[in-house]
C-alpha cells in the first residue's frame, strides 16, 4: 500500500502540464523524464541514462517537518533509534528528542540524519528517497534550462558555496530562486541523501581508476568520472560514497521523491 | 487505509497486486514467526547495534518465509550475492566454504553461513535451490535467501554492502564476508574473498565460535 491513488493523481496533474500546484499541495515539483548524460562514466549506459517522470520535493525537508514526523513515529526519536539505523550524533542539533531549540529553527533545513532516517521519513508520505541519476538531472537546471553544466558561470556559481564555512549557520530553505522545474536549493544550501547512496562505489582512492579490477567490487568494477571539470557534482559522489547508511554529518540533509505511474 | 482503492488500482497492475498480496502473506508469516519466536530462550531485547534490528523477512531456498530475526542465536557468516552471477559471486560461496575449513567441527556446528540475494526477481527459492545443490551446500549450516526487492538496499545498509544493479540486470557489489555475533552483531569483516581465507577474519570467526 506505498502509493495510493492520490500519488498517481497528484503527479499527472503537473506532467500533463496543468498549473496544479495546489493539488501538490506546493510540495513536489513534476519532472518530465528524458535521456540524461551523468557525470558518472556508467560502461553499462554509455549513452547516456534514462530518466523516467518522477516528482520531486521543491526543498529540503526542515527540522520543522521532521520534527513533526518523529513526534507521529517515536521510533525515530534521538536516544531510541537502534545505533544500527542512526549513528550516535542522529540529530544531535536538536534541544531535545522532540524539541528543536536555538540551533535547529524550523525552517532550517533538517541535518544530522541517517540514510535510514530519511527513508524512513519519505516512507511515511508514500514517497522515496530520489535516486542518484534523478537527483542529478533535477541539478542540471538552472533558472531557465533544463542542463546548464557546461556554463562555466553557473559552474562558478556553484563551486562558490562550497568554499563558504560549513560552520555557518543554515540559512532557510527556499531563498535561493526555483530552477526551471520548480525546484529549490539543489545547491548551495546542504548536501543530501540519495536512494542509492550505497550504489556509488566510486573508489576514493584516484590510483585504482584505471585498474577497476583491482578494486573491492564485484563486476565491472567501481564507477569513475565522465567530467572531471564538474568538480562540484563530484564532490557531492565523493560525500556519499564515503557514507555508511547510518551515518550523519551537519551538513547532511534530503528531499523525498515519487514514481509517476 | 486505502485497500478499496488499491484494489481497484491494481485490476490494472497485476504486478502491484502480486507485490501487495505477497507483502500481506510475509507480515502473516512473521506475524506466526513472531507466535513462534516467543516460546524461544532469546526473549532478551536485541542490542541497538545489531542487524537484526532491521525487519526482513527472508525467503530461502525451501520457500519458507521467515524474518532473520530467526538467525538470532548463533554466529553468522554474511554476504550478499545473486544467482546469475558468474565469476565474482561463486568465489563468495567457495569464501564461506574456506572460513568453514579452517574451523573444528565442533566450530562449524555453533557457525551458520548466510548468503542473501541482491536479486530477489530472479533469486526464486529453485534458483537459490540450484546453488545448494550444485555447490553442496549443507542445509543445516547454510541459508541461502532472498529478501523482498523494497528490502534489499536497507538491508545491504544495514550491513556496509554497496551495489548498483546495472542495464543488463548485473550488480556492481562489494564482496565482503561479514561476522555477526549470537545477537546480530557486526565483530568482524573481509574483503579478501577466494579460496584463501582471511587470517584475521578466520580468528574472529573461531572466537565468535569457541575458541
Amino acid at each position: 500500500m506505498r502509493k495510493p491513488l492520490a500519488t498517481w493523481l497528484l503527479l499527472a496533474l503537473p506532467l500533463a502540464g496543468i498549473a496544479a500546484g495546489a493539488v501538490v499541495s506546493g510540495r513536489y515539483a513534476g519532472l518530465p523524464g528524458g535521456v540524461f548524460k551523468s557525470v558518472l562514466r556508467y560502461e553499462d549506459a554509455k549513452n547516456g541514462v534514462r530518466i523516467k517522470p518522477f516528482a520531486l520535493m521543491r526543498k529540503p525537508v526542515t527540522n520543522g517537518e521532521f520534527l513533526a514526523f518523529v513526534k507521529r513515529h517515536p521510533q525515530w526519536q534521538r536516544g531510541r533509534t537502534p545505533a544500527v539505523f542512526a549513528e550516535a550524533r542522529y540529530l544531535s542539533h536538536w534541544a531535545g528528542p522532540d524539541t528543536l531549540g536555538a540551533n535547529a529553527l524550523p525552517d532550517r533545513p533538517v541535518v544530522w540524519v541517517s540514510w535510514f532516517a530519511a527513508d524512513a521519513y519519505c516512507q511515511s508520505l508514500d514517497a522515496r528517497l530520489p535516486t542518484w541519476n534523478e537527483w542529478e538531472y533535477a541539478a542540471a537546471a538552472d533558472e531557465t534550462r533544463r542542463d546548464a553544466r557546461k556554463d562555466p558561470v553557473w559552474r562558478e556559481r556553484i563551486l562558490s558555496w562550497y568554499a563558504r564555512s560549513s560552520k555557518d549557520a543554515l540559512p532557510r530553505v527556499g531563498l535561493q530562486s526555483p530552477n526551471v522545474y520548480g525546484v529549490q536549493d539543489l545547491h548551495g544550501l546542504i548536501w543530501e541523501w540519495t536512494q542509492d547512496a550505497s550504489s556509488l562505489m566510486v573508489d576514493s582512492d584516484n590510483r585504482n581508476q584505471g585498474d577497476p579490477d583491482k578494486g573491492k567490487f564485484c563486476g565491472a568494477g567501481a564507477l569513475s568520472m565522465d567530467d572531471r571539470e564538474n568538480y562540484a557534482v563530484m564532490m557531492r559522489v565523493a560525500m556519499l560514497s564515503s557514507l555508511e547508511g547510518r551515518d550523519a554529518t551537519a551538513n547532511l540533509g534530503f528531499r523525498c521523491a515519487r514514481s509517476a505511474p | 487505509m486505502n485497500i478499496a482503492i488499491n484494489t481497484t488500482m491494481n485490476t490494472t497492475k497485476n504486478t502491484t497486486l502480486h507485490t501487495w498480496v505477497r507483502t500481506v502473506a510475509a507480515g502473516l508469516l512473521i506475524g506466526f514467526a513472531g507466535l513462534a519466536g516467543a516460546v524461544q530462550p532469546t526473549t532478551t531485547a536485541l542490542p541497538g547495534d545489531s542487524v537484526y534490528q532491521l525487519p526482513l523477512p527472508l525467503t530461502d531456498s525451501a520457500g519458507t518465509t521467515r524474518d532473520w530475526r530467526n538467525l538470532r542465536g548463533k554466529a553468522r557468516v554474511v554476504s550478499m550475492f545473486y544467482t546469475h552471477c558468474q565469476y565474482i559471486c561463486p568465489l563468495i560461496v567457495e569464501s564461506g566454504k574456506a572460513v568453514e575449513r579452517q574451523l573444528t567441527p565442533a566450530q562449524q556446528k555453533r557457525l551458520g553461513v548466510v548468503l542473501i540475494s541482491m536479486d530477489p526477481a530472479r533469486d526464486t527459492p529453485a534458483a537459490l535451490m540450484k546453488v545448494v545443490e550444485q555447490r553442496k551446500l549443507d542445509p543445516a549450516r547454510w541459508v541461502l535467501a532472498s529478501p523482498r526487492q523494497e528490502d534489499v538496499r536497507a538491508v545491504a545498509g544495514v550491513l556496509g554492502i554497496r551495489f548498483r544493479q546495472l542495464a543488463d540486470g548485473g550488480f556492481n557489489h562489494s564482496s565482503m564476508l561479514i561476522l555477526l555475533d549470537a545477537d546480530g552483531r557486526i565483530l568482524a569483516r573481509t574483503e579478501q574473498v577466494g579460496s584463501q581465507p582471511d587470517p584475521e577474519f578466520v580468528r574472529a570467526v573461531r572466537q565468535a565460535t569457541g575458541g
